[in-house]
């Protein structure tokens, strides 16, 4: 019997190696996983290269992680945010390293990644400083940027309800990344607030098919989480 | 012969509000249309859009269909805006991931987005991402991904900086977002088309003459038809 449901979050973390590339959903504060990035730091990986569409926000979840001085990299569409204070001071004194990536580049890059593409060419940037010393090639009259994939080591997913063979579904806009950076990696681990039997999923209405999907572990829903405003 | 000249008043006309240049964005939207609307001042376009007419609002997060705020003590803090914001959906509105979200935005099926900008260039480049300041943390979030990927492209802009040089220039002195990709441009004294003959007017605030815009703005601006 295939059961990828596990018993704890350290479980679910336990061989996160130093110098690993974590995938990790959200966008600002919807679908972050703050349980699983808990554990992480919990865990105690180091070295981390990071990606997120943010920087984190506040003190929780990739905020925490930044705090710890965990993550040598960060690969990032959107990191100045007001209550992105430990990035920024992280920045500022040269102790992460930040690649900066057009949020569209972001989102495919690690698309490509789960669907075996080498690479794409892709017309966001052409012409500003962020496709400076990339390839280009004019395409029926327009000009692209040579993308390359983002493969993840680990993923780490907020999702709603999943079985254990690791089908997935999301609550709202708290999707955002989470099928893609599933894909993406090599182990995709998935915090969700309910596990339910085989068959309890409507198969119309799988978002995350389990093949994309190693581990699943439930977490208590927390109390409505207060944004900064 | 008079040796005294008329004293004109400093300005003899009075500059668009915000709320009446989003109007006039919103104004140009049609019925059916998909429309990503920029963070910033493009939001406010939302509060303009007619109520009798049906347009589909795309939010970058994975949104379509989106509604306005919901009221105080409603918010799902899962279903934000770009902004972050808390927002609702319409009926009949879907959620979907980052990647299809993006194909959206990058596949030319988004038929308009407003976007905000420091700077647009007689030629349709957009500046809005950074003002390349050495010490500033850089971010672009999807600003260069709706600026080659939407059908069309339109600009709400405050004509002048606040030292009063012209926003639409010649060239682009900030870092650029996108290459030719602006169409049109709504300020408070005019809304302008960036046309391969150059800058042409489709509306001047009133007071405003077509001379003195042109002046205000650098370079020549055809006057409306």
């Amino acid at each position: 019997m295939i059961n990828k449901i596990v018993n704890s979050i350290a479980e679910s973390l336990a061989d996160v190696k130093d110098g690993s590339t974590v995938l990790i959903g959200g966008f600002g504060g919807a679908g972050m996983p703050n349980e699983l990035i808990d554990g992480l730091i919990a865990q105690g990986a180091r070295e981390l290269t990071v990606v997120n569409n943010n920087a984190g926000n506040g003190e929780v979840g990739l905020a925490a992680l930044l705090r710890e001085g965990r993550v040598r990299k960060l690969i990032c569409s959107f990191p100045r945010q007001a209550d992105a204070h430990h990035f920024e001071s992280l920045y500022r004194a040269g102790k992460v390293e930040l690649e900066l990536v057009p949020q569209g580049n972001l989102a495919e890059r690690m698309r490509a990644a789960g669907a075996g593409i080498g690479a794409f060419f892709c017309p966001t940037a052409y012409g500003t400083d962020l496709a400076k010393g990339k390839e280009t090639r004019e395409i029926n009259g327009k000009h692209y940027v040579l993308e390359y994939p983002i493969h993840g080591d680990v993923a780490l997913i907020k999702a709603e309800k999943g079985d254990r063979w690791g089908n997935l579904v999301y609550h709202k806009a708290a999707r955002n990344f989470g099928p893609v950076i599933a894909a993406a990696a090599k182990c995709a681990v998935a915090q969700v607030y309910e596990t339910v039997d085989l068959g309890n999923l409507d198969p119309e209405n799988i978002v995350t098919p389990g093949i994309f999907v190693q581990r699943v572990v439930k977490v208590a829903r927390e109390q409505a989480l207060k944004e900064a405003a | 012969m008079s040796a005294i000249p008329e004293v004109k008043p400093a300005k003899s006309y009075k500059p668009r509000s915000r709320d009446v240049i989003a109007a006039r964005v919103a104004a140009d939207i049609p019925e059916g249309a998909y429309v990503n609307l920029g963070i910033g001042l493009p939001v406010m376009v939302g509060n303009h859009l007619p109520p009798g007419k049906e347009i589909f609002l795309h939010s970058e997060n994975g949104i379509l269909g989106m509604g306005p705020a919901p009221t105080k003590g409603e918010e799902d803090w899962d279903l934000i805006n770009a902004g972050k914001q808390p927002v609702t959906l319409l009926t009949g509105g879907s959620y979907f991931h980052h990647a299809d979200s993006f194909s959206m935005m990058r596949g030319g099926h988004l038929d308009i987005c407003v976007l905000g900008a420091f700077q647009v260039s007689v030629t349709g480049d957009l500046a809005n991402w950074h003002t390349g300041a050495p010490d500033a943390i850089p971010a672009v979030g999807g600003a260069m991904d709706l600026a080659v990927g939407a059908k069309k492209v339109y600009v709400m802009m405050e004509h002048l900086t606040k030292t009063g040089e012209s926003k639409l220039v010649k060239a682009c002195t900030y870092p650029l977002t996108g290459v030719g990709v602006v169409s049109r441009v709504y300020t408070d004294l005019a809304t302008i088309d960036i046309t391969p003959e150059g800058l042409a007017a489709v509306d001047i605030v009133e007071g405003l003459s077509i001379e003195e815009l042109s002046r205000l703005t650098g370079l020549p601006v055809r006057a409306p038809k």
